[in-house]
Formats: structure tokens, sequence, C-alpha cells
């Protein structure tokens, strides 16, 4: 197996300039999320406006898979709405989940269509996920809160 | 080393290991620098265990059939290979368990449960040090939760040295047990154990030693080391998994309560009550891990003719290279003792901003097997301000060429991170 298929040139622009990041003011809720078997983490959080992702912002440490997917989670889910954010992390999820039998949608997924290689490595699946579950947790906090 | 014994006829013995000649990721030679996580096992150990399951299968200690008779010469016999191995006094002093984490289990266990003499209990105070593995830590944390015991702790050094400044304070009278580590899984340290248990003697504390990482890499003789309890663990040492080991001074397994209860652990069960076989079997409750410690056994019996001066000489010389090797990289940081002395072939690192994970999975790519992540030592890897390392652990089929797999292998890192 080509290790290429993971390390692609789009996972390591993002890991290397990653987008979004940072914490920003404001957002309406927060969450961190750490890997306990290796010691990634994140803390991201979301701003939504009238059902429409308004800024989601993030630091966190590890390696680049966790960091890089991350990054691309800014770009896929800023300005979109709620909904479409949250199809379009079912999609990721499916993908990496997919022990490699999962065709990506590009017009879904954009660069995290990069990902794909990662699910053929079960260990590094959690790393790609790290991200997407603080915004699932957030994305949740707010709407429990609107509720 | 200050005697001298003859170089290891490395060639020779990677033959006695099959899985050393399969390749990964297409045509890659197999790597292997994950030791310490695991060893691989020769021919002769596969072979006996399978040899045991074709010809001598049965349980043991019950039955007068033939195939029972057999069965229990041959676990009995691993374990007269075992005591040998380490230089026990008696036969009797050796426990099998699962693994190293269950010998440190059942000691912490027994001891919250043991009469006044040795009960740990409010008041009474537990030490282990920053370098444990968390199979030296939780137990304790178990221990003193379950107890009201207080749990103190040795510090390590920024060079990954015990740092024994606060011997006399750390044990005090009130110390009960002291548990830690021989050689360090993370770091490489070889301990200077004789110290500590100098001093827990001075004020009759028992002490534990967590020889995971010494026995299966140089001779270990429990009789001169002078602790009360020594525990390690089959799968490191060329044996199979689920076989471990506890040695222990025949007077304390004879005081202390048992642990699990069972069948084979009883001298005679009535309703009312149950009354204890002697040591070892007072602590191997039910059907134990037979074909396993014939597996132990025969790895013990490889070891002994390779030559355990032999192997730790090897690995000292590998420990050497490595260290050299790895110090001319750029941007490697090594993790643990700078120098040979007092540390095995086990070395952690960090390699600039590279997280442990992409250097270990770049690493794979090129056939070369490495660990990341804290090595089950999180306390100790914090304390060096890094969430995880890499770490790359030898054994005695490991060769220098293997060495310079690894930093070529690095460079193919660095190519890709840039
Ligand atoms: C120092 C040390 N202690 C304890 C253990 C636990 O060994 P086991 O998992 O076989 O119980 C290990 C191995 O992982 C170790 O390196």
């Amino acid at each position: 197996m080509n290790i290429e298929s993971m390390y692609q040139e789009i996972i390591l622009d993002h890991y290397k300039n990653p987008h979004g990041r940072g914490l920003r003011d404001p957002y309406d809720a927060e969450s961190f999320q750490v890997n306990p078997t290796c010691g990634d983490e994140v803390t991201l959080r979301v701003a939504v406006e009238q059902d429409r992702i308004g800024d989601v912002s993030y630091e966190g440490q590890g390696c680049s898979i966790s960091q890089a997917s991350t990054s691309v989670l800014t770009d896929l889910v800023t300005g979109r709405s709620v909904d479409e954010a949250l199809t379009t992390m079912d999609a990721f999820v499916e993908m990496v989940q997919g022990r490699g039998k999962v065709e990506p949608d590009e017009d879904v997924l954009e660069d995290g269509v990069a990902f794909a290689g990662v699910a053929k490595y079960p260990a590094r699946v959690k790393c790609a996920l790290l991200g997407w579950m603080a915004f699932k947790d957030a994305v949740s906090r707010v709407e429990g809160a609107a509720r | 080393m200050t005697t001298t014994v003859a170089p290891l006829d490395v060639e020779t013995i990677r033959k006695d290991f099959p899985i050393l000649s399969r390749t990964v990721h297409g045509d890659r030679p197999l790597v292997y620098l994950d030791n310490a996580a695991t060893s691989q096992k020769p021919r002769q150990v596969l072979d006996a265990i399978v040899r045991y399951y074709e010809t001598s299968n049965a349980n043991v200690h019950r039955g007068v059939h033939s195939l029972a008779e057999e069965a229990t010469a041959l676990y009995e016999g691993a374990r007269d290979k075992v005591a040998a191995f380490v230089n026990a006094p008696s036969r009797d002093e050796v426990v099998f368990t699962k693994n190293s984490s269950e010998a440190m289990n059942l000691v912490a266990r027994v001891l919250g449960e043991a009469g006044p003499g040795y009960r740990v209990g409010a008041g009474d105070e537990i030490v282990i040090t920053e370098m444990e593995h968390h199979s030296n830590i939780v137990p304790w944390h178990q221990l003193a939760e379950r107890t009201g015991a207080t749990l103190k702790w040795f510090r390590i050094t920024d060079e990954g040295r015990l740092d024994l400044s606060d011997l006399d304070s750390v044990i005090t009278e009130r110390t009960k047990i002291v548990s830690m580590v021989h050689v360090s899984n993370l770091l490489g340290t070889i301990n200077p154990v004789e110290r500590v248990i100098a001093r827990a003697r001075e004020v009759g504390a028992l002490v534990l030693l967590d020889a995971s990482q010494s026995v299966p890499h140089m001779p270990v003789d429990v009789a001169a080391l002078g602790a009360d309890f020594v525990a390690f663990t089959g799968h490191k040492m060329l044996g199979p998994t689920g076989i471990g080991v506890l040695w222990g001074r025949l007077p304390l397994l004879q005081e202390l309560p048992p642990f699990l209860g069972g069948g084979e652990m009883i001298a005679a069960v009535t309703m009312e009550r149950s009354t204890y076989a002697e040591p070892p079997h007072k602590f191997e409750a039910g059907t134990p891990p037979i074909a396993e410690a014939v597996g132990l056994g025969a790895a013990v019996d490889y070891l002994t003719a390779v030559g355990m001066p032999a192997i730790a000489a090897h690995e000292h010389g590998l420990t050497e290279y490595v260290l050299e090797a790895l110090s001319s990289v750029e941007g490697v940081r090594i993790v643990g003792p700078p120098t040979a002395q007092d540390r095995v072939a086990e070395v952690s690192f960090t390699f600039g901003d590279i997280h442990p994970h992409d250097v270990g999975q770049l690493l794979d790519a090129q056939g070369v097997a490495v660990r990341v992540g804290h090595h089950c030592a999180r306390p100790a890897v914090l304390r060096y301000g890094i969430p995880a390392t890499t770490r790359a652990s030898f054994y005695l089929y490991n060769t220098r060429a293997e060495v310079d797999a690894l930093v070529a292998g690095l460079a193919q890192v660095r190519k890709v991170f840039g």
C-alpha cells in the first residue's frame, strides 16, 4: 500500500497552513475533545446565526491527520446551514469509517476526499474524526440551548 | 560490561524467528523495533506449544491418566526452568499469572487484605516512581482508595534518571510497600534499585520490582537483588502471551492471603469454609495457562542457551550505536538518558515538531515498526512536556543495519513533512 494514499499534498497543506485556526469570539458553544490513546486534542467553537454556521474556530495539538481534518472541516461547514453541515459531516464520517470501501463524493466533501486513504488505517480513523466530534458536540449544545 | 562474552551470531538467531523474514507493505523487509511492547517468538517456542497440544494436552494436577501426568510434568517443569532462570531459592516462589499486570495487581490486592503485619491501611504509605507503567500505578491508586493509604512517589530528572535526593523523606517509617520499575519501558533507564531496597529495609517496608523490561534483556538474580516480589511477563521474553510470573519470598507467600478463589488453590473445601493450598498453588486459581507455561519454559531454554550475558552485551552495543546514530539526526531529541550507561536499548525520542503518529506511520510504510504514544507511562511523558514519543526498542535479533534503516526512515519522514 502506498503511504502517499494517506499523506496527500492536500492534507500536508492543511496541516502546515491551517484554515480558520485560533479561538474567536463571539461563539455559542465550545467543545473540547481528546483522544486518550494518543493525547491529540482540539478545542472548537461554533457560532450559529439563524440556522447557519457563522464561524468555526479552534485550537489543538496533534498529528497531521487530526489537525488537517479540522482545518478542512472549517472550509466545509462555515456559511452552510446547520442541516447541510451535519449532512457533510455524516458523509465524512461514513468515508473514513468505510474501510476503503466508500466512494467519496467530491462535490460534497471537496478537500475532505483527501482523507479517503485514512480509512485503510484503522488506528488513524479516530485522528481524522477528532475535530468533527468536537463540531458535532458543539452544534448539539447550541441546539440543546435553543430548545 | 566488565566480563567479555562472545558476540552473538545474530544471523543464525534470526533464522529461528519465522516472522523476521516476512515483508510488509509489499516488499519491504520487516524491521521490528517494538520489542518493549512484545517480542517475537522463535521456532523452538512455537514448536513446544504445538507439540504440547499434539501429544500431551490434559488438565494439570488432576487425574491419574498418562496425559494428565505428562501435562503436569510439563507445566511444573516450566516452573523449574523459570525458577532457575532468575535464580529463585525455591521453585515454590514462582507463581504463574496472566502477565506482569496481574502479578502486580495480585500483590496490591492481597496487601490490602493481609493480616496486621503486612496489611496496608489508613495512614500507611505506598511508594512508587514517576516513571512507572500504568500497571504499576493503577493498582496502587485502587489500593489507596480501598484502604485510605497515601500514595507517594520519586520524581525523575531531566535526563531520565530516578531522583533519589529525597530517598529518606519519601520512604519513611510509615511506608508499607515500595513498588518500582527495574528498567523503564519509556526511558530505557536501569534504576539503582539496590539503594531503594536498602532504604526500604531500614524502615521495614516491602519491595516489589516491576522487572518486565529487565528479565528479558539482562541476567536477573532475584536472590541477589534482595526485593520481596519481582514481576515479569512472558510475551516480552520470547514466550507467548497469557503467561506472567510473580516471584515472591516463600515466607511472605505463605503468610499472605490468596488472590482469586477456585479450583487448584485450595487444601480442603466444605460448605462452610475453605482452606488454602501452599504457595505457589495458593495463588493459581483455576486451570492455569498450561500451553503458555510450556512456551515460556521453551523461551527460557532458548535465552539460556544463547546466554543472558551475551544478550545484554549485544544490546549494550546496540544502545551505544542507536544513541550515537539518533543524536546525529537533526531534530531528534532523546527522552531518557543520553548515554548507554545504565540504560537498555529502548530509545524514546521526538522528531522536530512532527507528531509521533505521523513519524510512526511513515516509518511503517518503510517496513520499520516502532511504537508511538505515551507507552502506558503517561505521567512520565507529561513530565517531559510532550504528549507522546516515538520509541524504538531492540532485542537479541536486532542488528546495526536495522538502526541504519531507522535513521534512513527518519530522513524519509523529514522529506514528507519538509
Ligand atoms: C515496565 C512495564 N511494566 C508492566 C508492563 C505490563 O506488561 P503486561 O501488559 O504483559 O502485563 C509492561 C509492558 O507493557 C512494561 O513495559
